[in-house]
């Protein structure tokens, strides 16, 4: 009892009584916006959206939904390597953290579908076949789909936590596919996506040997 | 009009026989309306579709002037900076009167009308925009096309301290772009100088920008300083960029696969939400007037 708090141990006090279901919350407050707002537009009850998505809102929507993914996939990698790096002690706000990624892409999946190629089933697999870009997005959403099913307690006691931990390890690559997929959606080099990529790489440096199944 | 007929003229510039008559049809038409002005009364045009235009806003508003900033609202929010007023036009190459055209005696010499087009972007949507302007051949004929030429290339404005996307370099500024000589002779392609009987805005490439309705848009070039008759293909920037994904023609053609968007269909910006996605028509629904310029082509090769 003698010592002063590190930075470390004050944070982790003040984080220690969150609950995750705030985060789950808040994390979805964007999404559950969309959605919202969306419904009411096609329904004609209320143009929830107004002039604030330009002119083009389905693509506004999609982009943004895109990005949101990425940030919260972002934020579920940073927990580890704040707890190794820093001993911030985050760890049970990963799980809500990475499904809301996983809440945000398949949002963004179903903007493309919906409103964008507006179920051209055929346009849209010849797409995912032959738009690099949309293949490699399409094949990180894949990667996510084990590993979204997977995060539950039940799941860890079935699998045992080495096979569980192993699976989830499909998160290095499908974060890494998600940023070259942001930059690959640009005409031109441009300069957010290749932060948005540069960090997912330090990040994943940082991991270092975890990084191995 | 005024400077079609000519005497300086050469074989190279006649106008082909099914243009010639459809020429024909649009003048007993269009009466005998005098007009002139930066953005012209709205004569009335056989090109003109009569599909619903797209409101002023959003033409306006959601915009690819790369010169401004990559972002779709990017060039309303930066373009007032660029000073359009005075403004010149070089036009030099294979030409018999070249030298430095004032934008005002462009204009006093052009006579402006009305061209409701479809305008179909690479990125797969597309607009209905009531553009004002006149046709290019009457441009080039005034500075006499001699008969050696074989193309046009044309430059945008290269002013980074207004357009402050140049100087970031993902793009070799300036902007150009380049047509085949009967292209820029056609009577479908225009210099656009008014959108709704008003001057062009500065995003959409005031004061003079060209407007070749069957191509994808970006090689309707904004802002235009240099025009250039040549006899060699001119470098056109996208081309230039990426050369896999653009070709000099980039002709509309739901057939031929481009290697980043399907371009079977298109979204017709403006419909909110739920804006429609529609068939791309072969040429953007300009096949009859301009097919006959690739007759004997492949247009998957020259795409």
């Amino acid at each position: 009892m003698s010592h002063a708090l590190t930075p470390a141990e004050r944070i982790n006090a003040v984080l220690r009584p969150v609950p995750t279901w705030l985060v789950y919350l808040v994390g979805a407050l964007p999404g559950i916006y969309i959605l919202v707002g969306i419904t009411l537009a096609l329904s004609g009850i209320y143009d929830v959206f107004g002039n604030s998505l330009g002119v083009d809102p389905a693509r506004t929507i999609e982009h943004w939904l895109g990005e949101l993914a990425l940030q919260f996939f972002i934020a579920t990698m940073l927990i580890s390597v704040l707890r190794d790096r820093f001993r911030l002690k985050l760890i049970k706000f990963r799980r809500p953290l990475g499904l809301l990624t996983f809440f945000y892409v398949v949002l963004h999946l179903g903007i493309w579908l919906g409103l964008d190629i507006q179920f051209r089933w055929a346009e849209a697999w010849s797409d995912v076949l032959k738009r690099p870009y949309i293949t490699i997005g399409m094949v990180g959403f894949l990667l996510l789909i084990p590993v979204a099913m997977t995060s539950n307690n039940a799941m860890i006691r079935l699998m045992g936590p080495v096979a569980w931990q192993r699976l989830h390890k499909l998160c290095y690559p499908a974060i890494v596919l998600g940023g070259v997929h942001y930059v690959m959606v640009q005409k031109v080099w441009e300069a957010e996506p290749l932060i948005y990529l540069a960090v997912i790489l330090s990040l994943l440096a940082l991991r270092g040997k975890r990084l191995l199944p | 009009m005024a400077n079609r007929f000519k005497s300086d003229l050469t074989w190279d510039d006649v106008t082909p026989e099914n243009v010639f008559l459809n020429r024909r049809a649009f003048m007993a038409g269009a009466s005998a309306l005098a007009a002139t002005g930066i953005a012209g009364p709205a004569l009335a045009s056989q090109y003109s579709t009569d599909e619903e235009p797209n409101a002023w806003d959003e033409i306006t508003q959601y915009n690819n002037f790369y010169e401004f900033g990559t972002g779709k609202s990017d060039p309303a929010e930066y373009a007032s900076a660029l000073t359009t007023d005075p403004w010149e036009v070089e036009i030099d190459g294979l030409v018999d009167k070249p030298g430095t055209y004032s934008f005002k005696d462009i204009m006093a010499a052009m006579t402006v009308e009305e061209r409701i087009y479809r305008f179909r972007c690479v990125e797969a949507w597309s607009m209905v925009i009531p553009w004002n302007g006149f046709e290019l051949a009457d441009l080039l004929n005034m500075a006499g096309v001699q008969s050696g030429a074989k193309y046009v290339a044309f430059e945008t404005l290269l002013r980074p301290e207004e357009m402050w996307g140049q100087k970031r370099r993902f793009v070799p500024w300036p902007y150009r772009e380049g047509l085949r000589l009967d292209e820029a002779m056609h009577p479908l392609t225009i210099m656009a100088t008014g959108i709704y009987g008003k001057p062009i805005p500065n995003q959409n490439g005031a004061p003079m920008r060209l407007v070749v309705p069957w191509k994808y848009g970006f090689k309707s070039i904004k802002s235009i300083v240099k025009i250039t008759l040549t006899d060699t293909q001119p470098e056109t920037s996208w081309n230039t960029i990426n050369a896999r994904e653009y070709g000099f023609y980039s002709n509309v053609n739901p057939e031929v696969d481009h290697p980043r968007w399907s371009q079977a269909s298109e979204r017709r910006v403006g419909g909110g939400l739920l804006a429609k996605r529609i068939p791309t028509p072969m040429f953007n629904g300009y096949e009859e007037q301009v097919a006959g310029l690739y007759e004997g082509m492949d247009l998957a090769k020259n795409f």
